[in-house]
């Protein structure tokens, strides 16, 4: 069972890569701050997956910090995106 | 029983990574910013809220549900606080 989370992990980060693309071709900004979200998330999912996985709470506190952390860079991306991005 | 809460954690897990492919798919294919953002919030959370759903029967291994279920709420949260502020930032063309 800890091997299947453990890939699990693996395919939540390989999707989660997948998607890194659109922060090079997002036009505007705000897809770049979509897929960096999504990379927080994606990378939350994979420690939770790995720390049950492995039993080691500490996979838990990296997960919440992770989470924080993405919060507060989503919002602060946001806020200081350029006011007129001239995105298509 | 036990094989029934495995079954039941794998079948919520595997849902969730389909969550996830999808949202990532949505981030990539779709056209204009709003509708990648309503693909990427449903990825974030329903992908992440399977993901934790899967997991809690397991959850004593790393310190008990209510730590599962923390992380997943911070992230509904911190989501949902930055989701009008990317709609807006996406709105304004």
């Amino acid at each position: 069972m800890p091997e299947l989370l453990l890939t699990a992990a693996v395919i939540v980060l390989v999707s989660v890569i997948a998607g890194l693309p659109r922060i090079l071709r997002g036009p505007a900004v705000v897809d770049r701050i979509m897929a960096a979200q999504l990379l927080g998330t994606g990378g939350i999912a994979a420690l939770l997956l790995a720390g049950v996985a492995t039993a080691t709470p500490s996979f838990v506190d990296a997960a919440l910090v992770l989470a924080l952390l993405a919060a507060f860079a989503t919002i602060a991306m946001a806020r200081a995106a350029p006011r007129g991005d001239d995105a298509p | 029983m036990s094989l029934l809460v495995d079954a039941f954690s794998l079948l919520a897990i595997l849902a969730g990574l389909v969550f996830f492919a999808a949202g990532t798919a949505g981030l990539l294919r779709f056209p204009d910013a709003s509708s990648r953002l309503h693909a990427l919030t449903k990825a974030d959370h329903l992908g992440l809220g399977l993901i934790v759903l899967g997991l809690l029967p397991r959850a004593e291994a790393v310190g008990g549900a209510p730590r599962l279920i923390a992380v997943w709420l911070l992230v509904l949260v911190s989501s949902a606080a930055a989701g009008p502020l990317l709609a807006r930032l996406a709105r304004r063309r």
